[in-house]
């Protein structure tokens, strides 16, 4: 029982660190598309893509480290790469983004 | 320039900030033992409250939440002071804070400390700084045309 607590504790160990790189590898090919993007809504997709990543990999390191104490960061990110994905959606469409009078 | 049309932006707006001043509230309420606290939980609220004004317009939000946020600075400030100030009616220095058990209707026994009033004073200070902040930056360009 004790050598089968152990086999998990390292399977997990080893399948987070496996999956933290691989989501360190796809975070660097969005990063080129944001530098190389030939237009601005390239740009702002790849961000919001990156800010998912950065999700994930908060929740895999939650996991590499048994804490608990990371989840209302994931969720924190999240609100806030909504928000800054809207702003740069109506920025890129109305040149404003907070306008005065909508009607 | 051709109107565009937001229905999409708004009723997410309307479900999500519902959320989003949840969540802030829950932050506020689990600084004393978890992540949060009063400051991330005010910059949460003021997110809910930046999104809205995103979604429906400067003037729109300003008829529904009638709240002048230069006052609610002060008033952040003042309660943030008042609890320190009040620990002298106790003979104590000053921003010394006490906690007690209660027996409450619903929650059973809980600790209640004064801290949360000094985090209700930065709650209040940080929503007010950063609305006033980007409103004013918001409303500046057409003011002047």
């Amino acid at each position: 029982m004790e050598e089968l607590l152990n086999f998990t504790k390292t399977l997990i160990h080893i399948s987070s660190i496996i999956a933290i790189i691989g989501v360190s590898v796809s975070v660097i090919i969005l990063l080129y598309r944001t530098m190389r993007g030939p237009t601005n809504p390239d740009r702002a997709v790849a961000l919001d893509v990156i800010g998912v990543n950065i999700m994930a990999l908060t929740g895999l390191i939650a996991i590499l480290l048994v804490s608990t104490q990371f989840n209302d960061v994931i969720l924190l990110i999240g609100i806030l790469l909504f928000i800054g994905t809207v702003a740069l959606a109506k920025f890129l469409e109305k040149g404003v983004i907070i306008e005065r009078d909508m009607d | 320039m051709a109107r565009t049309n937001d229905l999409i932006l708004r009723t997410t707006t309307a479900l999500i900030a519902f959320i989003l001043l949840g969540f802030s509230v829950y932050l506020f309420f689990a600084g004393h033992n978890k992540p949060g606290g009063g400051f991330i939980g005010g910059l949460m609220a003021s997110a809910a409250l930046v999104l809205m004004n995103m979604a429906y317009g400067l003037d729109v939000i300003r008829k529904v939440i009638r709240v002048n946020y230069l006052y609610m600075i002060f008033t952040g400030l003042l309660i943030a002071v008042g609890t320190g100030v009040g620990s002298f009616l106790f003979g104590a220095p000053f921003l010394t804070h006490n906690f007690g058990y209660f027996q409450l209707p619903i929650l059973g026994r809980t600790e209640l400390a004064t801290a949360i009033l000094f985090d209700l004073g930065v709650y209040l200070t940080v929503i007010g700084v950063t609305m006033t902040i980007i409103l004013t930056v918001a409303a500046d360009r057409e003011e002047s045309e």
